[in-house]
């Protein structure tokens, strides 16, 4: 209907990703995903396999594809050589190019990952970074975190890093025109553009 | 016969690691949450080894996480990849080092669609000119920081203060290795001994002295998930396989846990202070938890290095237990003061953890 296997098959971990499934099941056998959601892989390659427009639609408007831990581990063990974390990757690819992801509860959850994680690229260069991340989002972190954020600057010169320091060294300040490449990349690379959409179609 | 077969096939499961002249790339999970161990990482091979190392100030994530979470296009890491090279290539190296296991699979996937589809290759030397005016040439080799450890082990055994032997038993160590998943799962032939005989820690445990346990859930992701654990109400995940390692190891008493993975050393680190704060569970005998150290540092402590200058005080899991069954000299009063030994205040301690 909307040519869904067509734009899958576009994407190369498609390609990669699924060659001849024999619905063995060790995949989901081995996935730490399907131990612990109503999940499995084994279901997402049999249903690419199909090839059937409808049910792929549904797949990419369901919370099913966003589950996955992306581990890889189904690609180690699978007999035939796919990996159903591949197949994954380019559904949410498509799901996202679509607009389907925002039917769902984990899809619309690409918004607080953009903003968590994507943003810091953006302003800091690194994926994550200290001075944003506190025991209010993240209290596994425990106390000793807190203790390492109240004193974040002698702590880490006493590690010999360079926080927020020119040069290098660990947790240094990434040059603006480091930055500015980085950027560049990401807009000419269509990530800005995505980065954009999310925050259009997912915040509401 | 069986010794035959294994000769045989162990060749398969060799990497090649170049044995100088590094380019070092950061990881940035490892410079936030551990960042003692990145500046162990070069003192061991820039300082004891006398290796050529090269950090260099104009490199950036490698987009790692952002990918694995969906969040930008396959192109964009792939462009990332490619300038990161190129920075190498301005550098005059050509043996890239990724500190981080996530970015190592990154490096070794985007190369490996490289090959098989020239085309995604053209797109991204297109992408890079237009965005950066760069071009790139590939690493001649691409390793791991733990291959690099792995590779020199006897000479740091040979230099060593310390083995990995309980002082008051004369008896090995027992320790729980864990292999980040993106370290060998997916290209299984990158790595160590491959996804099925994963060389890289247990060859630096055994020769320094430890004994390696083998547990059913040995090969279990430590959780991580990407997206599930970085979406506060999705972490159940992450701590419930993280859990399900803990349940499995448990039995076989193990004295530390070391992983070659930044994130898979955190998780396994806070999620056993969740778990004895939220039910009251701790995976020792006396209430400490099991330490999780990353394999600088254990080889650090093996070569006589001081663990709060190797920044051990940053575990939520004390590390005192493990020092003490292994002899290491340190001062207590040492572990949370600040660059110039000043009082900075500590931790305050957890309710259920002891510390």
């Amino acid at each position: 209907m909307f040519g869904l296997l067509e734009q899958l098959k576009k994407d190369v971990r498609f390609i990669e990703g699924l060659n001849s499934c024999i619905n063995c099941g060790i995949c989901t056998a081995i996935c730490p995903a399907a131990q612990f959601y109503e999940y499995d892989p084994r279901q997402i390659a049999d249903t690419l396999q199909r090839g059937n427009e409808d049910e792929i639609e549904r797949l990419m408007k369901s919370d099913t594809i966003w589950y996955c831990g992306e581990c890889l581990s189904c690609k180690t063990r699978c007999p035939r050589g796919n990996t159903p974390g591949y197949l994954i990757q380019a559904l949410r690819n498509v799901a996202q190019q679509s607009g389907f992801y925002v039917f769902s509860e984990r899809g619309r959850q690409q918004l607080e990952i953009k903003r968590r994680i994507g943003d810091n690229i953006l302003k800091y260069g690194y994926c994550v970074y200290v001075d944003e991340i506190d025991t209010d989002y993240h209290p596994e972190q425990g106390p000793v975190w807190d203790w390492y954020r109240q004193n974040t600057e002698t702590i880490l010169k006493r590690l010999n890093a360079n926080y927020r320091g020119d040069g290098a060294g660990t947790l240094r300040k990434i040059s603006e025109a480091d930055l500015n490449e980085l950027r560049s990349i990401f807009d000419k690379t269509g990530a800005l553009k995505q980065f954009e959409d999310i925050e259009k179609t997912a915040d509401g | 016969m069986v010794k035959d077969v294994k000769e045989q096939q162990w060749p398969d499961y060799q990497k090649e690691i170049a044995p100088d002249n590094y380019y070092y790339a950061r990881s940035c999970i490892r410079q936030n949450f551990f960042p003692g161990s990145e500046e162990t990482f070069l003192k061991i091979v820039g300082k004891v080894l006398g290796k050529d190392i090269y950090d260099d100030p104009h490199q950036t994530t490698c987009t790692g996480i952002a990918y694995h979470s969906g969040i930008i296009p396959m192109e964009t890491t792939m462009t990332v990849v490619a300038r990161q090279f190129s920075l190498m290539n301005d550098a005059g190296y050509k043996n890239f080092l990724a500190s981080c296991v996530t970015s190592f699979g990154i490096y070794t996937e985007m190369v490996e669609t490289w090959e098989h589809f020239p085309e995604t290759l053209e797109k991204t030397t297109d992408y890079l000119v237009r965005a950066t005016g760069r071009s790139f040439k590939l690493p001649e080799n691409l390793v791991h920081t733990s291959d690099i450890i792995y590779k020199f082990r006897n000479e740091i055994a040979s230099m060593s203060k310390i083995r990995l032997v309980n002082k008051h038993s004369g008896k090995p160590l027992r320790v729980v290795e864990h292999i980040g998943c993106h370290y060998a799962k997916i290209f299984p032939k990158k790595g160590v001994g491959g996804a099925e005989f994963p060389k890289v820690l247990t060859g630096m445990i055994e020769t320094w002295g430890g004994e390696v346990i083998d547990y059913p859930e040995r090969r279990h992701c430590c959780g991580f998930g990407f997206r599930n654990y970085i979406v506060k109400e999705d972490r159940g995940y992450s701590l419930s396989n993280t859990k399900k390692k803990f349940d499995s190891m448990e039995p076989y008493k193990p004295d530390f846990i070391v992983t070659n993975c930044p994130g898979c050393t955190f998780f396994l680190d806070r999620w056993q202070y969740v778990l004895a704060e939220s039910e009251g569970k701790t995976y020792d005998a006396n209430g400490y938890g099991i330490p999780v150290l990353t394999y600088e540092e254990m080889a650090g402590l093996v070569l006589g290095f001081d663990p709060w200058e190797m920044g051990m005080q940053l575990h939520q899991v004390s590390v005192e237990t493990l020092l003490d069954k292994l002899g290491v000299v340190y001062d207590k009063k040492e572990k949370y003061l600040g660059h110039e030994k000043q009082n900075i205040g500590i931790p305050e301690m957890p309710v259920v953890l002891k510390t």
